[in-house]
C-alpha cells in the first residue's frame, strides 16, 4: 500500500500538467473569481450633463462622485456631446439632470434624472445603473427628511436590482472550494486510473494478489492529501487576500470538506470504472461533474430562479448541499444544528457512491 | 517449483467474435511452450484466461490443482505475467518500477535480487533512467525482471519480442532458456515463426483454434510435399511476376532473401522449366531454382493455407 501511494506521488510530481491542475488551478480560480469576474463595481468613469446647475444637482453630483463607485470624467454642456463622449470609450454612464431640477422638486415634489448607459457590456451596465439609482434614492430620502419635510421624489428610469453591499467574493469562495475539490478529487483520480488502463499497467497490477480495496486506496490516498492542501490554500487566500470572514468552526468546515472529498473520490473511481480512456474519463468528469457543479449548484445562478425541473435536478448535485453547508459555516457561523440535514444527504450520497464504486471496480478485464 | 497448465475445451466470445473455439491442451511442468499465430488468433485472450483476467464462456483452465475461476487469488500469487504492451510506468525509473512491482507482490528487490540477476544485470547501469527513455530491448528486459521478481512458478509472456530488434530478441530467448533451467514453466506467444524452433513444444493458432501442437522438430518432419527455393536478379518484383505463372504452382512466399514455392506434384525439372521461362520473359537474370529443406515457417504457412 505504501509503495502504491509513493508511486502515485511520483506520477503527480513528475507530471507538469498534473502539478498545474493541482496547485496552479486553485490559486488561479480564487484570484479570478475574486478579482476579475467580480460583480462589484468600482471607479467607473461617468459624465454628468447638468442642465439645471442648482444646489441640489451639485450636491447629488458630489454624492455620486464621492461614493467611491464613480469617477467624474467629464462635465458635458449639451445633449449633442453625449454621443461623442460615449464614442471616446472611457465613460460608461451619463447622468442627465433636467432643467430647473431644484425648482421642480420644490414645486411639484418630483424631478427627473436620466441615466444613459453603455450597454455593450449588459451586466456591467445593469449594475452601474442600479448603483446610481441607489445613491439617488438615498439622497432623495435624506432631502425629504432634512430640507423639505414633505414627500419628494427624484425619478430615475431604473430600479434597484440588488443590494449594493453584497460582496461577490464571499459568494464565490464556497463555490470555488467546491469546484476545486470536485476537480482534483474526481477528475484527477478518474484520469489517473484510466491512464493505467490505457498504458496497460492496470493489467499487471490486476494479476497481482492485491485486493480491490488496496488498489483503490493506493490510488486515491494521495489525492485526499492534495485536495486537503488545496482546501487550506483556498481558505488562506480567502482570508488574507479578500479578508473573507470565517464566522463558524474551522474544524467543522474541514470535517465536512473531508466528507465531500471522499464523495468526489468515489465518483472519480466510478467514472474510471465506466470509461475506457483518459479522454473519456476527462469528458465525463467535465460534463458530468464540473459543469453541473458550476451551473446547477447555486454557485453562480440562484437555484430559486431556475425552472422547476432544473431545481429538481439540482437536488441530486452533491455540490449544492456542500455549498449550503459551507455558506452556513463561513458566512453565518452557525453550527451543525442548522445543516444536519444537508450533511446527512451528503453522507448518504457518499456511502452510495463508495458502494457503487467498489462494486464496479473489477479485478478482471471485463 | 513449477506447475502444469491444463486447458479443457475453453471457449470465449467477444460479442459476436469467437476468440477461442473449444481449445484444449496440456502444458507440462517446466516446459518452454510457444504459442505462434497471427494477430487475432486468440493468443492474448488465452493468456488472459489463464491469468484469470477474463472468465471463460465454457470449459476450464487448471494451473496445477488450481482453477482459474475459483482460485484466482492463489493463481495470481504464483504467476508472473508480462502483458503485450510492456506494462511499465514510463515516468518512473528502472529501479522504481522494479521496487513497485516487488512491493505489490509483497517482496523486495533486495530479497529476490538473485532471481532476476541474469536479466537485471544488463539494465542495472541504467537503473536511474526513466523507463520511458529505454530502448525496446531494455524495456523488455525490465518488464521481464518485473514479472520475475516474486519468484513465479508460471511465467506468461505475451509477445515479448514484438517491436524489439533482432539482437535483443536473440538475447531474450537465451535468457528464457536460462530461466527454464531454474524450473519455471514458461508460456510465450509470438507472431514470429522463426522463434518457434526455440521452444520445447509449440501450438500453432489461427482464428481461435489449434492448427498444430507438437515439438518443432516433429512439425517439420510431418511436412509433406515438395518445397523449392528460388532467387533471381530482380527480387523486388519476383512475387508479383511468379503469381502470373499459374499452372502447377501452389504457394509463393518470401523467405529471408529467397522465395519459397510449393507445387502440385511437379518435380524439380518441371518447376525449373516453367519458372525460368516465365521469369526470363519478365527480364529476370541469374535465376536459381533448387530444392529446399522445409523450415518451421514453411510448415506453418502450409498448415494455415490448408485451413
Amino acid at each position: 500500500m505504501w509503495a502504491f501511494i509513493k508511486k502515485e506521488f511520483f506520477h503527480i510530481f513528475r507530471d507538469i500538467r498534473s502539478m498545474v491542475i493541482l496547485f496552479g488551478m486553485p490559486i488561479a480560480q480564487v484570484l479570478l473569481f475574486g478579482f476579475a469576474i467580480t460583480t462589484d463595481i468600482k471607479d467607473v468613469n461617468i459624465a454628468i450633463l447638468d442642465n439645471s446647475k442648482d444646489n441640489i444637482t451639485m450636491e447629488l453630483s458630489n454624492k455620486l462622485v464621492s461614493s467611491g463607485y464613480f469617477i467624474l470624467n467629464d462635465n458635458l454642456k449639451s445633449n449633442d456631446q453625449i454621443e461623442a463622449a460615449f464614442k471616446r470609450g472611457d465613460i460608461k454612464e451619463v447622468v442627465i439632470f433636467e432643467n430647473d431640477f431644484a425648482k421642480k422638486l420644490k414645486k411639484e415634489g418630483k424631478a427627473n434624472v436620466q441615466l444613459i448607459l453603455d450597454a455593450s457590456e449588459p451586466n456591467t451596465a445593469n449594475m452601474i445603473s442600479a448603483y446610481t439609482s441607489g445613491i439617488i434614492n438615498t439622497y432623495s430620502l435624506e432631502l425629504m427628511k432634512k430640507s423639505f419635510k414633505m414627500p419628494v421624489s427624484i425619478i430615475t428610469d431604473t430600479k434597484m436590482l440588488y443590494n449594493p453591499e453584497l460582496k461577490s467574493v464571499y459568494m464565490f469562495v464556497p463555490g470555488v472550494i467546491t469546484i476545486i475539490l470536485m476537480l482534483v478529487s474526481a477528475m484527477m483520480t478518474s484520469i489517473s486510473i484510466t491512464r493505467e488502463k490505457e498504458v496497460g499497467t492496470m493489467e499487471a497490477i490486476l494479476v497481482s494478489p492485491l485486493r480491490p480495496i488496496q488498489i483503490i486506496l493506493g490510488k486515491v490516498a494521495p489525492y485526499v492529501i492534495l485536495s486537503f492542501i488545496n482546501l487550506i490554500v483556498i481558505l488562506l487566500l480567502a482570508k488574507f487576500v479578500f479578508a473573507m470572514p470565517m464566522y463558524g468552526s474551522l474544524i467543522l468546515l474541514l470535517l465536512e470538506s473531508i466528507l465531500f472529498i471522499v464523495m468526489a473520490l468515489a465518483l472519480g473511481i466510478l467514472i474510471s470504472a465506466i470509461s475506457k480512456s483518459q479522454q473519456q474519463a476527462m469528458m465525463l468528469s467535465m460534463f458530468g461533474l464540473l459543469l453541473p457543479t458550476i451551473l446547477l449548484s447555486g454557485f453562480i445562478f440562484p437555484i430559486e430562479n431556475m425552472p422547476l425541473p432544473l431545481q429538481w435536478v439540482s437536488h441530486i448535485m452533491p455540490s449544492k448541499w456542500f455549498i449550503i453547508i459551507l455558506k452556513n459555516i463561513m458566512l453565518k457561523g452557525v453550527g451543525m444544528a442548522y445543516f444536519w440535514k444537508e450533511t446527512l444527504i451528503l453522507f448518504l450520497m457518499t456511502t452510495f457512491f463508495i458502494v457503487m464504486s467498489v462494486k464496479k471496480f473489477k479485478l478482471r478485464l471485463e | 517449483m513449477s506447475v502444469s497448465v491444463h486447458i479443457n475445451s475453453i471457449e470465449k466470445k467477444f460479442e459476436k467474435v469467437e476468440a477461442l473455439k473449444k481449445l484444449s491442451l496440456n502444458i507440462e511442468e517446466g516446459e518452454l511452450f510457444g504459442f505462434i499465430g497471427p494477430d487475432g488468433s486468440g493468443k492474448t485472450t488465452l493468456f488472459r484466461l489463464i491469468t484469470s483476467l477474463l472468465i471463460p464462456d465454457g470449459g476450464n483452465i487448471k494451473v496445477g490443482e488450481l482453477d482459474s475461476e475459483t482460485d484466482f487469488r492463489e493463481i495470481r500469487k504464483i504467476t508472473g505475467y508480462m502483458p503485450g504492451r510492456f506494462s511499465l510506468y514510463h515516468d518512473l525509473s528502472v529501479e522504481e518500477n522494479l521496487n513497485f512491482y516487488a512491493s505489490i507482490f509483497n517482496t523486495t528487490l533486495k530479497k529476490n535480487y538473485h532471481l532476476i540477476k541474469d536479466v537485471y544485470e544488463q539494465i542495472e547501469p541504467f537503473k536511474k533512467r526513466k523507463a520511458g527513455a529505454l530502448s525496446g530491448g531494455m524495456k523488455q528486459k525490465l518488464a521481464l525482471s518485473c514479472a520475475l521478481i516474486h519468484k513465479p512458478e508460471l511465467l506468461i509472456l505475451d509477445e515479448p519480442t514484438t517491436g524489439v530488434d533482432a539482437v535483443s530478441r536473440k538475447e531474450f530467448w537465451e535468457l528464457l532458456k536460462k530461466m527454464q533451467k531454474t524450473g519455471i514453466t514458461i508460456l510465450v506467444s509470438t507472431p514470429y515463426m522463426d522463434e518457434a524452433s526455440l521452444c520445447d513444444r509449440v501450438a500453432l493458432m489461427q482464428k481461435g483454434s489449434l492448427l498444430a501442437l507438437d515439438s518443432p522438430e516433429n512439425i517439420v518432419k510431418k511436412y509433406d510435399g515438395d518445397l523449392w527455393q528460388l532467387s533471381s536478379s530482380n527480387m523486388h518484383t519476383i512475387i508479383a511476376d511468379l503469381s502470373e505463372v499459374g499452372s502447377g504452382i501452389k504457394n509463393i512466399f518470401r523467405f529471408g532473401e529467397k522465395v519459397h514455392i510449393t507445387s502440385n506434384g511437379l518435380n524439380l525439372e518441371e518447376v525449373k522449366s516453367v519458372i525460368t521461362e516465365e521469369l526470363k520473359s519478365k527480364g529476370h537474370n541469374n535465376i536459381i531454382v533448387e530444392a529446399a529443406k522445409p523450415q518451421i515457417e514453411d510448415c506453418f504457412l502450409d498448415l494455415m493455407e490448408e485451413n
